[in-house]
């Protein structure tokens, strides 16, 4: 059996978090360079301007992409046929978000109660979501996540009956309505069916498919299109480049669906800002 | 792109010939303040006490920066939600503050404040906190430094990028955005 010392988590923790904070993914940085050029008013093509200069200045400085440096999202999935050694799992996670936090001059954001609200002082701990899989394989993807955008979360449990011109509407309405607060051009990303925990968390992985991918299955594929449409498309009133005005209100939309219930329908929002900061590695 | 320069501390007039959606480039002296500095300096107004620096013709910036690495003045440094500050606003109003930074909208009770105190809202550009660092020359903690990232401190800036959201005729630019198409 292949046995892993947590040590190398804790250090692959530390390593993605610094990744992410200072590094704009390329493919994101395509997409943006893309919008850009797609945007015809000069206000809009001057904000993903200043986005762009924002990921050379981070990288080039090392100052972080965002002064939101996140709650850090921990998504693990861990093969069967693998066994741990060391510090216990949640411990070396959090050990290297305490690390990382320090050593890099990044933001700590969280607070030990959500009522008392006093500031751990260290980042951490992270959130923390395992999936056991085949094999002997530790995938670690680690995610920043700003709080502006993740207050622009949304969960509604339609009808079993509602049309997908309904659940269309209810999404568009949302993005439209949180207008600049989650920093668009935002990653959208849905969490269709399961039960309402199962959606929020699969509204929260589906942009884990990467930047650019289209959904494998033609019918969520056009879903997603449909939705893109109604968000950048020519006659839309949306918000735009941090709401200053302009086509690109969403830089890609991304669904992850379950299986339901007879009764239910879920359909569950998270939105990504901009600053997408997403790592992964395998160990 | 057209930008106007604009010197800090603001006056009545300045702000009277701003209109919703122009451009600033703002150089001076800013000073950070989110959730919980306003929620200490409204308890400071209510209990009266100090306050933590000088309010008149200030402008307030809703933002939590990165800490500052070594050899620079400031870490990233970007606007946070401002809408969670419209409950201290009028407070804020009162001491003399004249213009407020963040992103995103405020309520509808804010616009109609800035106009009945003569003050501005702006935006600066969400996440892009590394780029605006590059706008400040100095910084200096002032007050509650206990509250870590959100402890204020004094900015000083130069060409600092902004837009005019609300000015104080109820301008609004977010909401002529998406009447324009």
């Amino acid at each position: 059996m292949r046995v892993i010392d947590t040590k190398k988590i804790t250090s692959s923790i530390i390593t993605l978090i610094e990744r992410a904070s200072f590094e704009a993914p390329d493919e994101v940085l395509e997409r943006f360079t893309s919008l850009r050029d797609a945007e015809e008013d000069e206000t809009a093509r001057a904000t993903m301007e200043i986005i762009l200069e924002n990921a050379k200045i981070a990288r080039r400085e090392r100052l972080p992409l965002c002064q939101d440096c996140g709650s850090v999202v921990v998504f693990a999935e861990m093969g069967q046929d693998l066994r741990l050694e060391g510090a216990p799992f949640v411990e070396a996670v959090n050990e290297g978000i305490r690390k990382a936090y320090e050593m890099f001059y990044l933001r700590k954001s969280i607070v030990a109660d959500p009522l008392r609200r006093e500031n751990t002082g260290t980042n951490a701990p992270g959130f923390i979501h395992v999936d056991i899989i085949p094999g002997d394989v530790l995938t670690l993807t680690v995610m920043l996540k700003g709080g502006g955008s993740e207050n622009m979360s949304s969960l509604k449990m339609f009808n079993p009956t509602a049309s997908i011109d309904e659940i269309i509407d209810y999404i568009a309405a949302a993005v439209v309505d949180a207008g600049p607060n989650p920093c668009p051009p935002i990653f959208l990303s849905v969490g269709l069916g399961g039960t309402a925990d199962a959606a929020m968390l699969n509204a929260k992985k589906a942009v884990l498919r990467g930047i650019g991918t289209r959904h494998p299955d033609p019918f969520y594929a056009d879903l997603e299109d449909r939705i893109m449409e109604r968000l950048n498309g020519s006659g839309v009133s949306g918000p735009g480049p941090l709401g200053f005005g302009g086509k690109a209100t969403a830089a890609g939309v991304f669904v992850l669906t379950a299986p339901t219930h007879i009764a239910s329908l879920p359909v569950a929002l998270n939105m990504q800002c901009h600053s997408f900061r997403c790592e992964r590695e395998a160990l | 792109m057209n930008w106007k320069q604009l010197q800090t501390p603001l006056d009545d007039s300045a702000l009277e010939t701003m209109r919703a959606g122009e451009r600033y480039l703002i150089s001076g002296v800013l000073y950070t303040a989110r959730d919980r500095a306003h929620r200490r300096i409204a308890d400071i107004v209510e209990t009266g006490g100090p306050l933590p620096f000088d309010m008149k013709g200030a402008l307030i910036y809703y933002a939590g920066p990165s800490p500052a690495p070594p050899g620079k003045a400031a870490g990233s440094a970007g606007p946070t939600t401002s809408t969670r500050m419209d409950p201290f606003t009028e407070t804020m109003l009162r001491l003399g503050v004249k213009g407020f930074i963040g992103k995103g909208k405020r309520g509808t009770s804010v616009r109609s404040l800035l106009g009945e105190y003569r003050a501005v809202y702006f935006a600066t550009y969400g996440g892009a906190g590394a780029y605006l660092s590059t706008r400040i020359v100095a910084a200096e903690p002032v007050a509650f430094l206990d509250l870590g990232p959100e402890a204020v401190y004094r900015y000083e800036v130069r060409e600092f990028p902004v837009i005019v959201v609300n000015d104080i005729y109820n301008g609004d630019m977010y909401e002529s955005v998406l009447r324009r198409k």
